[in-house]
C-alpha cells in the first residue's frame, strides 16, 4: 500500500490535534508515514502510532527552532526522497502552509492549500475547498509530481487506529538556504487555560457591540461554562479589546467548530471568511437587520448585555 | 547606498462583490469590480515607511501580474507614493496557480533589479498566503514573512512574527522576501498630490518573452493543479430568529440543550 507522509505539528513533543485529524484523513489514500522534527521528536511516536502512523521519521537538530521554516522544507524533502509518498498532508496553519509550498516547487509538485477534506481518486487524492468566504466548494486535484495537500484544522475526526508506529531516524543534510533566517527571540504565547480556537469544538466571540476590554468578562464567562475558546471580530481587535491572536476571519484564525456563537458581531464579509463553515451558528445582536442573521440556525435579537448573561447562569444552572 | 524595494500588489475581484467562477473555472475577473488587495496596501505602506526611515537613496517599484485592469492596483500604489510600476501582463498567463505565478514574479523582480521584495501576507481572492514563499524559494534569498513589525538597518532586515504557538523576532540580510501582515500598520490614503504625480510615474509593461518564461510553464495548462468542480454552497436554511423580550437568553439555552451542547 502506498505511503503518505504526514508532518507532525508538536510542541516539545505535545502533537497538536490537528495532526491527529491529518492521520485520520491519511489513511483514506494509503498507510500514514509521520515526519516529526525537532526537540521532542521521538516523543510524538505513542500517540501517532495510536492513530494510524506506521512509521515515524525523526530527526533533532538545533536548527529547527533557530531559524525560519527552510530547516524544515529541507528535512520533508529528505523524506519525501526516502518514502516516494503517494501524497504529503501538513496541516494548514502559517508554517504549515509555507513549508508545504516550498516542499511543492522543490519536489516539482502540485500544492493544494486550505482543503477541508480529502478522498481517494483514480488520479489521485481529490480535495475538498472552500472559497471566496465559503460561498462556494471546490474539488480539485494536482496533476503534476507529489500531491502536497494543507488541511484546515477540524477538517476531520479524531479517530483511534493503532499501528505500528515504528521510530526511524530520518537523515537529513540541510541546505545554505537553511540558516537564512534567524530567529533571535521568541516569547511563547501565554496560555489561558481555554481551548485553542482553531481545535475548539465550540468558539464564543465578541465584536463591536461588546463595546470595551472590559465587558469580554461576559463573553469569556459564557465560554467558561461551555468549555469553548473565546473569539473576536476584527473591530474589537483593532479596537485592543482582545488580543489578535482571538481574531476570527480573513486575517485572523479560520474556524470551523461544532457551535459558533456570534455576540455584537455584524458579520461582514471577512469575519464570515472565518466561521462561516461552522455547523450550527448562533447569534445575538440588537440589529435584526444585522447579516449576521442570514447565517444562523438560531438567532437572538437582543442586547447582549441581558441575553449573553442570562445565558451563562442558565447553562451553569443546568450543568447543576 | 541605494535600497531598491520592490513590492509586489495583486489586482482582486471585490470581496463585497459577487465573486465567482467562469466556465473554465477560473476565477471570475471580468464580470465582478476589482481594486489593489486591501492586504498589500499594507505591503506599499511599509515600503513607503522603510523609505522615510532610510538615509539611503530608496527607490520602490510596485510589481504585478495580472490582465490589463490589474494597472488600477500599480495606479494605486504609485498615488500612494510609491515610484515606478511593472506589470507582467500576457494571454498565457490566464489561469495561472500559485507555484506559476511566483515563477512570473521571481523573474521580473531579477530582472528589474532588487535588495528587498516586500509583499501583502495572502491575497484576497486566493488567500492561500503562499507566493511570498516560493517567490524567496525561487531567488535563492532568505525568507522573512508575516510580520507585524518591520525595519531595515545596514543592509539587515528585522521583524516580528505572532506565530500560533510563540511571537517570535527574526532577523536577515538582504536581499530577502518579507511579507507584511494587516497588524504592520495602517495603510496611508493616497493624497490629491500622489493622484495626480502617480499619473506622471513610469509603468512598464512586460510580457512572458520579456521574462524567458515559456507560455506552457504558466497558464491554466501549465498549473501543476487542476479545479475539477465549482459549486455555489447552498445557502444555510433560515434558523429560528427570536427577540429578546427578557428571556432570550433562557430561550438560546433551551435551542443549546436540544442540540446537546448543554
Ligand atoms: C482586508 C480585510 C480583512 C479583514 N479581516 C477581518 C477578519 O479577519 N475578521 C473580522 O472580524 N473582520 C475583518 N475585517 C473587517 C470587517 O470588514 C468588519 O469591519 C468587522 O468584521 C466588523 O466587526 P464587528 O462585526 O465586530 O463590528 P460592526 O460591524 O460594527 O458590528 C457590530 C455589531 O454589534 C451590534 N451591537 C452593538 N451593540 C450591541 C449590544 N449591546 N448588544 C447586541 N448587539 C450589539 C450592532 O448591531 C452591530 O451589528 C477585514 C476587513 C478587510 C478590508
Ligand atoms: N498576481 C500577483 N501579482 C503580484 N503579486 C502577487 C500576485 N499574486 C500574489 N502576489 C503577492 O503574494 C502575496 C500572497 O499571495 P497569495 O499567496 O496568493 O495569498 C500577495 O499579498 C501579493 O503581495
Amino acid at each position: 500500500m502506498a505511503e503518505v507522509l504526514v508532518y507532525v505539528d508538536h510542541v516539545d513533543g505535545a502533537v497538536r490535534k490537528p495532526t491527529l485529524e491529518l492521520l485520520t484523513l491519511a489513511r483514506r489514500i494509503g498507510e500514514p508515514v509521520a515526519v516529526a522534527l525537532g526537540s521532542g521528536a521521538a516523543d510524538t511516536a505513542a500517540v501517532l502510532a495510536e492513530h494510524g502512523a506506521v512509521k515515524v521519521l525523526t530527526h533533532d537538530a538545533s536548527e529547527y527552532a533557530d531559524y525560519l521554516v527552510v530547516p524544515k522544507v529541507d528535512a520533508l524533502q529528505a523524506a519525501v526522497e526516502a518514502v516516494s509518498p503517494a501524497a504529503v498532508l501538513v496541516s494548514s496553519s502559517a508554517e504549515g502552509k509555507e513549508i508545504a509550498a516550498r516542499l511543492a516547487l522543490r519536489t516539482g509538485s502540485g500544492i493544494i492549500t486550505d482543503a477541508v477534506d480529502l478522498e481517494a481518486g483514480d488520479e489521485g487524492p481529490v480535495a475538498t475547498q472552500s472559497v471566496f468566504a465559503a460561498s462556494f466548494t471546490t474539488t480539485s486535484r494536482v496533476v503534476k509530481g507529489t500531491p502536497v495537500i494543507t488541511v484546515k484544522p477540524n477538517s476531520a475526526a479524531v479517530e483511534p487506529a493503532p499501528a505500528a508506529g515504528a521510530v526511524e531516524a530520518l537523515a537529513v543534510t540541510f541546505s545554505a538556504q537553511a540558516t537564512g533566517t534567524k530567529v533571535t527571540g521568541r516569547t511563547p504565547r501565554e496560555s489561558t487555560g481555554r481551548p485553542e480556537l482553531t481545535e475548539a469544538a465550540i468558539v464564543v466571540s465578541g465584536g463591536r457591540g461588546v463595546n470595551g476590554a472590559e465587558n469580554f468578562a461576559i463573553i469569556e464567562a459564557l465560554a467558561d461554562s461551555l468549555g469553548a475558546a473565546v473569539g473576536a471580530s476584527r473591530a474589537a481587535v483593532d479596537a485592543g479589546w482582545y488580543p489578535h491572536t482571538n481574531q476570527v476571519g480573513q486575517t485572523g484564525k479560520s474556524v470551523s467548530p461544532q457551535l459558533y456563537i456570534a455576540n455584537g458581531i455584524s458579520g461582514a464579509i471577512q469575519h464570515r471568511a472565518g466561521m462561516q463553515t461552522s455547523k450550527t451558528i448562533v447569534a445575538v445582536n440588537k440589529d435584526a437587520e444585522a447579516p449576521i442573521f442570514d447565517l444562523v440556525d438560531y438567532g437572538v435579537v437582543g442586547d447582549l448585555f441581558d441575553v449573553v448573561p442570562q445565558l451563562t447562569e442558565e447553562i451553569n444552572t443546568r450543568k447543576g | 547606498m541605494s535600497l531598491r524595494i520592490v513590492v509586489t500588489v495583486k489586482y482582486v475581484p471585490d470581496a463585497t462583490g459577487d465573486r465567482h467562477f467562469a466556465d473554465d473555472l477560473t476565477v471570475d475577473r471580468d464580470d465582478v469590480d476589482g481594486l489593489l488587495s486591501e492586504l498589500d496596501e499594507y505591503a506599499v505602506e511599509q515600503a513607503l515607511q522603510i523609505s522615510e526611515n532610510s538615509d539611503d537613496d530608496v527607490e520602490i517599484t510596485v510589481l504585478t501580474v495580472g490582465p490589463e485592469d490589474a494597472k488600477d492596483a500599480l495606479r494605486k500604489a504609485l498615488s500612494m507614493g510609491a515610484d515606478k510600476a511593472i506589470h507582467v501582463e500576457d494571454d498565457d498567463l490566464h489561469g495561472t496557480d500559485a507555484i506559476g505565478t511566483s515563477l512570473v514574479l521571481a523573474k521580473a523582480i531579477e530582472k528589474a533589479g532588487y535588495d528587498l521584495v516586500i509583499s501583502g501576507m495572502a491575497s484576497t481572492d486566493g488567500t492561500a498566503g503562499v507566493v511570498p514563499a516560493l517567490v524567496a524559494e525561487r531567488l535563492g534569498v532568505p525568507q522573512v514573512t508575516l510580520l507585524s513589525e518591520v525595519s531595515v538597518e545596514d543592509g539587515t532586515v528585522k521583524g516580528r512574527r505572532d506565530g500560533d504557538a510563540a511571537s517570535e523576532q527574526l532577523e536577515a540580510s538582504l536581499p530577502a522576501v518579507v511579507s507584511v501582515t494587516d497588524q504592520s500598520g495602517e495603510a496611508r490614503y493616497p493624497s490629491f498630490k500622489g493622484i495626480m504625480a502617480a499619473k506622471k510615474k513610469p509603468v512598464q509593461s512586460w510580457d512572458l518573452s520579456d521574462l524567458d518564461i515559456e507560455a506552457e510553464e504558466v497558464g491554466l495548462d501549465g498549473a501543476w493543479t487542476k479545479v475539477e468542480s465549482a459549486t455555489a454552497r447552498p445557502a444555510r436554511t433560515a434558523g429560528t430568529i427570536v427577540k429578546d423580550e427578557g428571556e432570550g437568553g433562557k430561550q438560546l439555552a433551551e435551542f443549546l440543550a436540544g442540540q446537546k451542547f448543554i
